[in-house]
Parts: structure tokens; C-alpha cells; sequence
């Protein structure tokens, strides 16, 4: 009885026009693309792009080159080489970061004693020569001061959870 | 001002009024064809929830012009191997049925290019012939994949030519003419006249076929992509391709076209016969209301709908369950009604052979 009931169903198209009935609902479904350049979707506190090192507020830089983020590194695109400075204190001569080699997982961030290394929320950028992709001390920085506003709001919305 | 342009056209030589008249009718199917596109991409876009293309011009309308600039502007490279004059002529004989084919589409009353007696006979031939391009186009490649798609495509549209053949056959002893003109005016009456009703089996036969001979999905096999990369024409690039593109558009703007004319009463209004006769003396709602080359745009354009929904739902189907469908569902299908139909015509029943 089912394969005759089977059979007829296939033969007068029944399923068919149960697969386009589906689809003709779809059709006037709403749609959901994000026009990307004009809308964006909304980003979480705890989203991890580009990196950035920090400075306290009196200026001075916080990374003390204890090297816990290159040792975390899974990806092992952390290099850091340090030096005594002349008031005695750790500080980094180079602190590179090669963005080929970075999975943006955040672990660089948490092992952070001094919440220096943190990762923004900037994923908009692009290389155009070779070698731009290697992350210095001075563009870290730099980005970390442009930043900094935004930075400190993410870690504070994000502190509560922590 | 009109008389004497009718009268300047009239004064011309013939062969520039059949030139004209030819232009009048290419250029806006090619626009068509170009809009097709669009509106394949815009559909399926829609049906996946997405929006398509809406980046070039307003709303995306310029994305064929774009698409077409683009394929112009590339190389046609021509593989080494690859018998050049051949692999040339392919797509010229591709496209070149289907857009002769149209010679005998009647738009309106009299409307028609070569109102020749032929006409479905002359439609068969031409699209059937179509198959020779890309059976060309894949020897010609002299490459693995497209001769693969070239064999897929012609057995396949030699399969589903019969059943074609045989749901025309249908057609013809409905309206007892082979001239497409008049297998429209037999229609006439009201919507229950159309052939649509008698023959509803081979409607579904025709289109199913109609698909088929497009190599549209999900009978989409000699193109395959995900099978044997792009079937016949893997090796074409460029305008080349793009011929290729425009001869598969054209087709299914002249199947969905060819549908609206042999089932669903081509000019003809759905309201004759329905509606008073003063209903259509009314300004706008009137010439609308009544039989006109609109409606013929509409039901070829509703058809042209259904390839492009076809598309965004079926999966395709196995090559063998292809010829399974052709040889043992369609042909058997189409001569049983056949038979139906000899009785019909027979007893002279209902509207249709009285």
C-alpha cells in the first residue's frame, strides 16, 4: 500500500511541489545580509583584533618584559628581547608580534600580569608590502595610545565577568 | 507622423524591412537575456534569504551591464590542442537557434516575423539543433571534462526530444495546425478554451522536457559543476563564453515563451469571454484587461519565474535517473494521453473539439 501510495506521490509531482512551496515561502522571507559597509554588526567586549600594548596613564609603557605572553603564544609569533633600563627597571628593546602567525586567541592577553598586551577591537586593516605584517614595539604602541579610550571602556565593560 | 513612417518603412527594400524587423525583436530579447540574469541571481538570492546583487547602479539593475563589460574585455584563450575553427563556431552555433527560433514566435495577432505554416515543425529542428553547438563545443576542447558534458547533453536531449515531440503532437491535434499563430487562435474563447485543460499531462511533459533541453537544473548534468567542473564549456573564457551563457538564457526565454503560446493561449487574456465585452472599451484597465502582446510577456515571463525556482530547489538528478525519467515516465506518459486525446477528438468533447 506504501509503495503505491509512494508511487503516486512521486509521479504526480506531490513532493516536488512541496519542495517549491518551501522555497516560495523563503522568497518572501526577510532577508538577513548585513550590507556590510554601511551596517555593521554589533561587537562584543571581548572581541579580539589587532593587537596593542598599553601605557599606565603617567605615560610610562606597562610591558615589563616578563615574557609570559611568548611563552603562552600557541603560535609562537611573539618575540621579545629585553634589557635593564637606566632607572633599573625590565623593559623590551624589540617586541614583535608576526600577525601571519597569530591566531587572535587571547592568550597573549590573559597571561598579561600588567594588562599591557591586549587585543582591540580594530579588524578593518590591511598589508601592502611585505614585512608590514610583523607587528613592532613602536606600531603597538602607537596604536595603543590612539586607542586607548576604547580599550579601557572594553576591559571595564568586560571587568564584571572577569 | 505615424502613417509616414509606416509608409517610409514600406518604402524600403525587403530584406531591410525583415532586417528591421529582426532587430526589433533581437535586441530586446538579448536585453532580456541580460535581465534574465539578474533576475536568476536576485531569485535564488531571495529564496536563500540573501539579497543578491545590489552593488553596481541602483539597486544592482546595472550588474548585467557590468557582467557583460567585464566578458567582453577578457581573453578568449584557445586551448592547444583544441581544433581552433571548431571550437569557434561552437558557440555561434549555439546561439544561433535559439535566437532563429524566434522568427515564428507570434507576440500578437499577425505579430510575427515569418508566419510560415511549419512554424512548430521549424521549432522543432531549430531546437534541436541547439545541442550541436555544445556536442562541438565539448569535441572541440579536446579535453576530458567537456567531452564528458558533450556525451551527458546529447544523449540527454535526444531522450527528451521524443517526449517534446510527442506533447507537440498533442498540441497539433488539439488545434489541427502546425502554424503557431493559429494554434493560438484556436484557444480563443475563454480561459478554459487554452489547451492547458486537455492537456494538462503534456503541459507538465512539455515543461519537464522544456527544462530538460535547456540543460537547466536540476537537469543540469551536462554542466555539473560539481561533478565535471563546467561540462562542455570548461575551456571557454571570455565572450566566447558568454555566447555560450546567452544561447542557454535564450532557450529558456523561448521554452517559457513557447509554454505560454501552445498551453496558456499566448496574447490571449485570461478575462475573454469572463468579463463583458464593454468592460474592455474602458481607457487604461481595458487595453490591459484585453488580449495583447502583455499578456504574452506575462505568461513568458511567469514561466521564466518557475526555471529560475526550479533552480533554487531541486537537487540534481542522476544521470541514470535522467534517462529513467525520459525513457519510462515521459514517453509512456505522453502516449497514453495521446491516445486520451484521439478519444477526446474523437467524441468531440467539451469546448476544445467541439
Amino acid at each position: 500500500m506504501t509503495a503505491i501510495r509512494n508511487f503516486f506521490k512521486t509521479f504526480l509531482l506531490w513532493e516536488l511541489l512541496l519542495g517549491l512551496r518551501l522555497t516560495g515561502r523563503y522568497l518572501f522571507a526577510r532577508k538577513i545580509t548585513v550590507q556590510y559597509p554601511e551596517e555593521k554588526t554589533p561587537m562584543s567586549p571581548r572581541f579580539r583584533g589587532l593587537h596593542a600594548l598599553r601605557r599606565y596613564p603617567n605615560g610610562e609603557e606597562r610591558c615589563i618584559a616578563c615574557k609570559l605572553c611568548e611563552a603562552v603564544c600557541p603560535a609562537l609569533a611573539i618575540t621579545i628581547d629585553s634589557e635593564q633600563r637606566a632607572d633599573g627597571t625590565r623593559r623590551t628593546t624589540r617586541y614583535d608580534i608576526d600577525l601571519f602567525k597569530c591566531i587572535f586567541c587571547g592568550f597573549c592577553e590573559e597571561a598579561c600580569p600588567v594588562d599591557s598586551i591586549v587585543e582591540t577591537h580594530i579588524f578593518e586593516y590591511h598589508f601592502e608590502n611585505r614585512g608590514e605584517q610583523i607587528m613592532n614595539k613602536d606600531k603597538l604602541l602607537a596604536i595603543g595610545d590612539r586607542f586607548e579610550k576604547e580599550i579601557a571602556a572594553a576591559r571595564s565593560a568586560d571587568a564584571v565577568y572577569r | 507622423m505615424f502613417d509616414w513612417i509606416m509608409e517610409s518603412f514600406y518604402s524600403l527594400p525587403v530584406v531591410m524591412q525583415i532586417l528591421f524587423k529582426i532587430t526589433l525583436i533581437v535586441a530586446p530579447l538579448m536585453l532580456a537575456v541580460a535581465y534574465t540574469t539578474y533576475a536568476e541571481r536576485k531569485v535564488i538570492g531571495y529564496i536563500q534569504v540573501r539579497i543578491g546583487p545590489n552593488r553596481v547602479g541602483p539597486r544592482g539593475w546595472l550588474q548585467p551591464i557590468a557582467d557583460a563589460v567585464k566578458l567582453l574585455t577578457k581573453e578568449v584563450i584557445v586551448p592547444t590542442n583544441a581544433n581552433r575553427f571548431l571550437f569557434l563556431s561552437a558557440p555561434v552555433l549555439a546561439i544561433a537557434p535559439a535566437l532563429a527560433a524566434w522568427a515564428v514566435i507570434p507576440f500578437d495577432d499577425g505579430m510575427v516575423l515569418a508566419d510560415i505554416n511549419a512554424g512548430l515543425l521549424y521549432l522543432l529542428a531549430l531546437t534541436s539543433l541547439g545541442v550541436y553547438g555544445i556536442i562541438i563545443a565539448g569535441w572541440a576542447s579536446n579535453s576530458k571534462y567537456a567531452l564528458l558534458g558533450a556525451l551527458r547533453s546529447a544523449a540527454q536531449i535526444v531522450s527528451y526530444e521524443i517526449a517534446m515531440g510527442f506533447a507537440l503532437v498533442g498540441v497539433i491535434m488539439a488545434a489541427g495546425s502546425l502554424n503557431v499563430g493559429e494554434i493560438v487562435l484556436a484557444q480563443q474563447g475563454s480561459i478554459y478554451h487554452w489547451f492547458l485543460l486537455p492537456l494538462f499531462p503534456l503541459f507538465l511533459v512539455y515543461f519537464i522536457s522544456g527544462v530538460a533541453e535547456t540543460n537547466r537544473a536540476p537537469f543540469d548534468v551536462a554542466e555539473g559543476e560539481s561533478e565535471i567542473v563546467a561540462g562542455f564549456h570548461v575551456e571557454y573564457s571570455g565572450m566566447a563564453f558568454a555566447v555560450f551563457f546567452l544561447a542557454e538564457y535564450a532557450n529558456m526565454i523561448l521554452i517559457s515563451a513557447l509554454t505560454a503560446l501552445l498551453f496558456f493561449g499566448g496574447w490571449l487574456s485570461p478575462f475573454e469571454g469572463l468579463l463583458p465585452e464593454s468592460v474592455f472599451a474602458w481607457p487604461v484597465l481595458g487595453w490591459f484587461l484585453d488580449s495583447g502582446v502583455h499578456w504574452f510577456l506575462l505568461k513568458t515571463a511567469f514561466f521564466l519565474f518557475l526555471f529560475l525556482w526550479f533552480r533554487a530547489t531541486f537537487p540534481r538528478y542522476r544521470y541514470d535517473q535522467i534517462m529513467r525519467l525520459g525513457w519510462k515516465v515521459l514517453i509512456p506518459v505522453t502516449i497514453l494521453w495521446l491516445f486520451v486525446l484521439g478519444v477526446l477528438v474523437f467524441l468531440k468533447v467539451g469546448p476544445w473539439f467541439a
